[in-house]
């Protein structure tokens, strides 16, 4: 089990640091990498947990897809971080202060947070221990045969907002060239090359 | 039965490593090879020799080449990112490593048996978009960032299809472990009870989009030496150039062997009777190495707009109809389809 402990000091260790870093980095892409160092490090305390199933997906999901785009948006922008950052020492007080007002509601809230008979009982009952299953059948057991409709729900909610930004970012403009790549592919020899005997000094 | 020094922490610990050692070796002395098989069977279709010179039939080429990039100069552009710069490589290189971890070479002979080793394999060949990036990135020139950007959308798109590929697979088999997805595959017909059958159209989308996910001709667009001279490899020189090129090819040999576990069953032998084994499982990956190298011989370079077609408007659509068909198919029992008690 040493090694374990080991383990997750060094996966929260570097999963503080990184966190600390995205915020501290100069280079916006510089904090982007760290962002993405933070999320492989939860993933590895995720393993540490023995829920495989959900460290694979956040690896998938965050580091393989939306920190990809995050980094893509990035690489891109042509800000001048230096002019932003500039104002950083007049600012100081007040995001300290913002942030000491949180903190004292976060430790607030969860001081006098207590868990009813009824919500650990019926935390309980569902789910099943990870001795029997691995926890992919259970995750799988939980979603789609539990929870299906509140599952399919989310879906629903999910594929309503994607066909809502389509909608909204969607726009017809006159006068634009589009290609039609059936036409293109469609298009034969015949249509477009022909062999004409040029006659010397005449041209086509 | 008395402990040995196997059992303590610190055994299993070494126990472990010499195995990662053990794959690692062995995977890059035959990439060396690989390598040299790679320029030999392109040389042959264009009517060339190709490499005849180190050694005999020019066997050791690819050592002499490696001992030529590691004493080479180490060139750093001096408006370069000079962290990320290097660090680029080296994930390239690792993460096309660390793959190797959950494959099983034969029954049992694997370093990590992961519960969720197919989403491993998904989830590691998914950050390998990083290395292209940052090495496009910290270079801090027109060609490479041009480069790192078109394999970062290539790479996401047809991620998208492979997954659902594999999810077709997962049906199938009930698990999202590698050895028991190729033990499902073991039946009384030998080569007609591995999934390519059952699977076939899915096959073929998969060798294509492999082809696309390792920027390999003809979707090698991220290096397209026509137009972007080398892509994201141009201001890289010497060793560091050395791990890009390594963990490409790592990573084709990694999809070849990912395409015999997941449809010609891994280490299965394909006649009955036969012993499986470890060389059955090599054979496949050599072969699809060869399906590789010849369509880089062979098949004409993609335009960029075409390939992003390819991706989302043709396999995207095509693997998530499978996996609806597969799953239903499942659902009725369908011979070969469904390697679980349905309903179970």
């Amino acid at each position: 089990m040493a090694i374990a402990a080991l383990a997750f000091y060094v996966f929260a260790a570097v999963a503080v640091a990184s966190g600390l870093m995205v915020t501290l980095a100069r280079n916006p892409v510089h904090s982007v990498l760290w962002l993405i160092l933070a999320f492989f490090s939860t993933a590895g305390l995720f393993v540490l947990l023995g829920a495989e199933f959900v460290a694979m997906l956040l690896v998938i999901v965050y580091v393989g897809a939306v920190a990809v785009l995050f980094l893509f948006v990035v690489m891109m922008l042509d800000v001048d971080f230096a002019a932003l950052k500039s104002g950083f020492v007049e600012n100081m007080p007040f995001g300290l202060l913002i942030g000491a007002v949180l903190l004292t509601e976060i430790v607030l809230a969860v001081g006098v947070w207590q868990f009813g008979d009824a919500a650990v009982a019926s935390r309980a009952a569902v789910s099943p221990t990870p001795d029997e299953v691995s926890n992919t059948v259970a995750l799988g057991r939980l979603i789609y045969d539990d929870y299906l409709h509140l599952f399919q729900l989310a879906g629903m909610v999910l594929f309503v907002a994607m066909v809502g930004a389509i909608v909204l970012t969607l726009r017809k403009r006159e006068g634009v060239k589009r290609q039609d790549v059936l036409a293109q592919m469609y298009r034969t020899r015949e249509q477009s090359v022909e062999l004409r005997d040029v006659k010397p000094g005449q041209g086509v | 039965m008395e402990t040995t020094f196997f059992d303590s922490g610190f055994g299993q610990f070494t126990v472990i490593l010499a195995q990662c050692l053990a794959v690692v070796v062995s995977l890059l002395l035959s990439l060396a090879f690989l390598l040299y098989m790679d320029r030999k069977v392109w040389a042959a279709v264009q009517l060339r020799r190709g490499p005849n010179v180190v050694g005999p039939f020019g066997l050791l080429q690819s050592f002499a080449d490696f001992l030529k990039f590691v004493v080479k100069e180490v060139v750093i552009p001096a408006g370069a990112d000079r962290a990320v710069y290097l660090l680029a490589p080296l994930i390239s290189f690792v993460l096309a490593s660390v793959a190797w971890a959950v494959i099983p070479f034969a029954d049992g002979w694997v370093v990590s048996d992961l519960n969720v080793g197919i989403l491993y394999i998904f989830a590691i060949s998914s950050l390998g978009v990083y290395g292209v990036i940052m090495g496009g990135w910290a270079s801090n020139s027109k060609y490479p960032f041009l480069g790192g950007l078109r394999s970062a959308a290539q790479m996401v798109s047809y991620e998208v299809s492979i997954g659902l590929i594999i999810v077709g697979v997962m049906i199938s088999t009930g698990s999202l472990n590698l050895s028991e997805i190729v033990r499902a595959q073991d039946g009384a017909y030998g080569l007609f009870s591995w999934y390519w059958l059952p699977h076939l159209p899915m096959v073929v989308l998969f060798f294509v989009s492999a082809l696309a996910e390792t920027n390999r001709p003809p979707f090698d667009l991220p290096e397209a030496e026509s137009e972007l001279v080398a892509g994201y490899q141009v201001e890289y020189s010497s060793t560091p150039y050395l791990l890009f090129m390594i963990g490409e090819y790592m990573a084709i040999v990694m999809m070849c062997a990912l395409i015999t576990t997941l449809f010609f069953g891994g280490w299965l032998s394909p006649i009955p009777g036969l012993p499986d084994g470890v060389l059955w499982f090599t054979l496949k990956v050599v072969a699809f190495f060869f399906l590789f190298a010849m369509v880089k011989a062979i098949v004409p370079r993609y335009r960029y707009d075409q390939l992003m077609r390819l991706g989302w408007k043709v396999f995207l659509p095509m693997s998530l109809a499978w996996v609806v068909i597969a799953a239903t198919l499942a659902k009725l029992d369908v011979p070969g389809y469904a390697r679980w008690a349905v309903g179970g």
